[in-house]
């Protein structure tokens, strides 16, 4: 197998090549994704290889793309729209919940929406308002969608082509602030990375630590500055519905330990529901309470702020350490 | 001219209050018996939404949007359609799927609670729409995968004059002038948005006329005419699957008409609107027109007519007493469906409701 030394937006753009050369019905559009190829160039070329029947810019809308999208998987397409950043969802959010995520059931399995809706989120790139927001938890709480967030350039493009193939909607949250942060060696050659199933990145006995996305970067750089002191384990979920309860309840029983490390606000955040799981399924193993390193309960501030707001690899230890010495 | 080229503002009629033919109107090329079974269907749907109210009084079913006075629009409208065309409804276009294919009792199954009464195999009928105007861009969006494979359905979306208020009316019709879709977009204006007139949803002077700025053609008709929504709305289709050199595919089509009952069995219209209004729109009646213009033409008399009266009686008794037939269906299939494959925990909770069951009996779960 040949391979290619790609970021993760690279990486986005090589597995939605893959996937548009792999099947007919599948349709990559949005705002800008055609000639000019993203506004993170994570559709960079498409419109030139594959045409504009394939690759195609929309008039600037979200319900309307969404909404068009589901009409285009009930016929039987496998559409892949852009949303330009999650902070735009919101107008769509109707179209994802009402009817995206429904669909399926409401038509007890006749009509089917597989239709993977990608979007750039979270914060730390200096953005402006409403660019940073990390929403996940809202469309965990939505029965019918998945959710996934990839964290390295190979399980990116494995993960996304893993959506575009699922018969079910998927909300694919691509975490921008990595998205040019490192490369890794990616096949050239179509795969996928199993969806709901997560990966075990870092392998200790002290501690589990639970993250996704971003946040996996200083969550194993914190994990390395305590080596020696404290054994990390570090467990990326990469599919946040559905999770992949096993391998959290797995990873606790061993350590007995846990903290849940996320950018979005502490409350009714997954950290709560990863918490109350282990609560449930794991309380004799459990040595110290589930410790919550998230963002604030605040609105995402304007960026001379962000980094006192995003948790890094500092206040992850500081987590960690606290857990251990409970 | 087409009737779509009309002005916006110029209402399309064939037949008067009446049911006489106005003066320059055409009556569409439909058989005998294609004008004998709208008649039918108008009928059998009037007398359906009877007594679907009378069964939500009586707590035989729950909540039911009525239709009387809409027939005319909704069974003429969806008899323009091929077999293999698409329908996007709303939430209370019974008439127009009866046409399609869907049963009276698959209609009052859903109203009754039972999810599997949105099961519609083999029928291109999308499920009821109920948040509004949110159906819109689906019908687009079929549009667009249809384009994309050449195929040649067409797709007919229903929504009321309240919908085009809503932002998704805007941008499916606004999507569908872009990408030049197939689809007719068919507004049901009763004139009332639940207690909300027409006037308050749009300074607009007709509904039709938005279309302007979405580069199609939009037209104006008497919604309770049905003979002219069958006209425009076949025009609208035919231009969609096979537009002429330069003729863009979409229409808007504003049907204009009255809810002759109230927004839903839970409304109140008497609160907002009065019986004199009620009664001036009646006059317009699409049923006693058709029938006047099929007697003139001598296509019913009175036998026929207490025939057809007699059948659509019986179709809908029977419907009633398949759907009141139907066992519950099975609580496990509330984790049915949610997804292709059933995640772990949603297997798990499946089998949570089971145990519950098997310790409470069901008679306990359902107080």
């Amino acid at each position: 197998m040949s391979s290619q030394n790609l970021t993760l937006v690279q990486a986005v753009r090589d597995g939605l090549k893959c996937e548009l050369e792999h099947d007919d019905d599948v349709v990559v559009f949005g705002e800008d994704v055609g000639k000019n190829g993203g506004v993170f160039r994570a559709t960079q070329g498409l419109y030139d290889e594959f045409g504009e029947d394939r690759v195609f810019d929309t008039p600037l809308a979200e319900s309307g793309i969404v909404g068009t999208a589901i009409g285009m998987a009930a016929y039987g397409m496998k559409p892949v729209p852009e949303i330009q950043f999650s902070g735009f969802m919101y107008p769509a959010f109707d179209q994802i919940v009402s009817h995206a995520a429904r669909l399926r059931t409401r038509s007890r399995g006749r009509f089917t929406v597989p239709m993977t809706l990608r979007a750039p989120y979270g914060g730390g790139i200096r953005a402006p308002e409403h660019h940073s927001e990390s929403k996940e938890a809202i469309y965990t709480h939505e029965a019918g969608l998945k959710v996934v967030v990839p964290s390295t350039p190979y399980e990116t493009k494995g993960l996304l082509a893993a959506a575009i193939r699922d018969p079910d909607p998927v909300v694919f949250l691509e975490p921008k602030l990595i998205y040019r942060a490192f490369r890794e060696d990616v096949p050239e050659e179509p795969y996928t990375v199993e969806l709901g199933e997560a990966n075990v990145r870092r392998e200790g006995t002290d501690v589990s630590v639970f993250t996704w996305g971003a946040m996996t970067r200083p969550t194993l750089e914190a994990a390395d500055n305590l080596e020696g002191e404290i054994d990390v384990e570090v467990v990326d979920l990469r599919t946040l519905s559905p999770m992949d309860w096993d391998a959290i309840t797995d990873s606790f029983k061993k350590t007995g330990r846990a903290v849940v490390v996320h950018e979005a606000p502490k409350t009714g955040g997954l950290g709560a529901e990863i918490a109350a799981t282990i609560g449930e399924e794991a309380l004799l193993y459990q040595e110290a309470p589930v410790k919550r390193v998230t963002g604030f309960d605040t609105p995402f501030p304007l960026y001379a702020l962000e980094d006192y707001y995003m948790p890094e690899a500092a206040r992850i230890e500081d987590g960690i350490r606290e857990t251990v010495e409970y | 001219m087409s009737v779509l080229e009309r002005d916006p503002h110029d209402q399309v009629r064939v037949l008067d209050d009446d049911g006489r033919v106005v003066d320059g109107a055409t009556v569409p090329d439909l058989s005998e018996s294609a004008l004998v079974e709208m008649y039918r269907s108008m009928k059998l749907a009037r007398h359906f939404d009877k007594r679907a109210v009378s069964l939500q009084r009586q707590g035989r079913m729950g909540t039911y949007p009525p239709l009387s006075g809409q027939e005319g629009a909704q069974i003429a409208s969806a008899m323009a359609l091929a077999e293999q065309d698409w329908i996007v409804p709303s939430y209370r276009e019974h008439g127009a799927a009866y046409v399609r294919g869907l049963t009276l009792d698959q209609t009052l199954r859903y109203w009754m609670g039972d999810e599997r009464g949105n099961q519609l195999e083999e029928l291109n009928i999308l499920p009821v729409a109920v948040p509004i105007a949110s159906q819109v861009p689906h019908a687009t969006g079929l549009g667009m995968a249809a384009n994309y494979r050449g195929a040649d359905d067409v797709t007919l979306c229903y929504f009321g004059d309240g919908a085009t208020s809503e932002g998704d009316f805007h941008e499916g019709l606004n999507f569908a002038g872009v990408f030049d879709t197939p689809t007719v977009f068919f507004c049901n204006n009763n004139q009332w948005a639940i207690s909300v007139p027409r006037e308050r949803q749009t300074r607009s002077e007709t509904i039709a006329q938005k279309a302007v700025a979405y580069g199609m053609e939009g037209v104006q008709v008497d919604g309770m005419d049905p003979l002219a929504v069958y006209q425009v709305t076949q025009e609208a289709v035919e231009k969609a699957r096979d537009p002429e050199e330069g003729e863009r595919r979409p229409t808007l089509i504003e049907a204009v008409q009255y809810r002759f009952g109230a927004h839903t069995t839970a409304d109140d219209p008497s609160v907002y609107r009065d019986e004199e209004e009620v009664e001036r729109w009646k006059a317009k009646d699409p049923i006693p027109r058709l029938e006047a213009f099929l007697r003139e033409r001598g296509t019913l008399d009175d036998d026929r007519v207490a025939e057809i009266t007699d059948e659509v009686e019986t179709e809908v008794a029977e419907a009633i007493e398949t759907a009141e037939g139907f066992e519950r269906p099975s609580p496990e299939s509330i984790f049915e469906n949610v997804y292709a494959e059933m995640p772990k925990r949603l297997e798990e909770q499946q089998a949570y409701l089971r145990r519950l069951r098997e310790t409470h009996d069901d008679e306990e779960l359902l107080e």
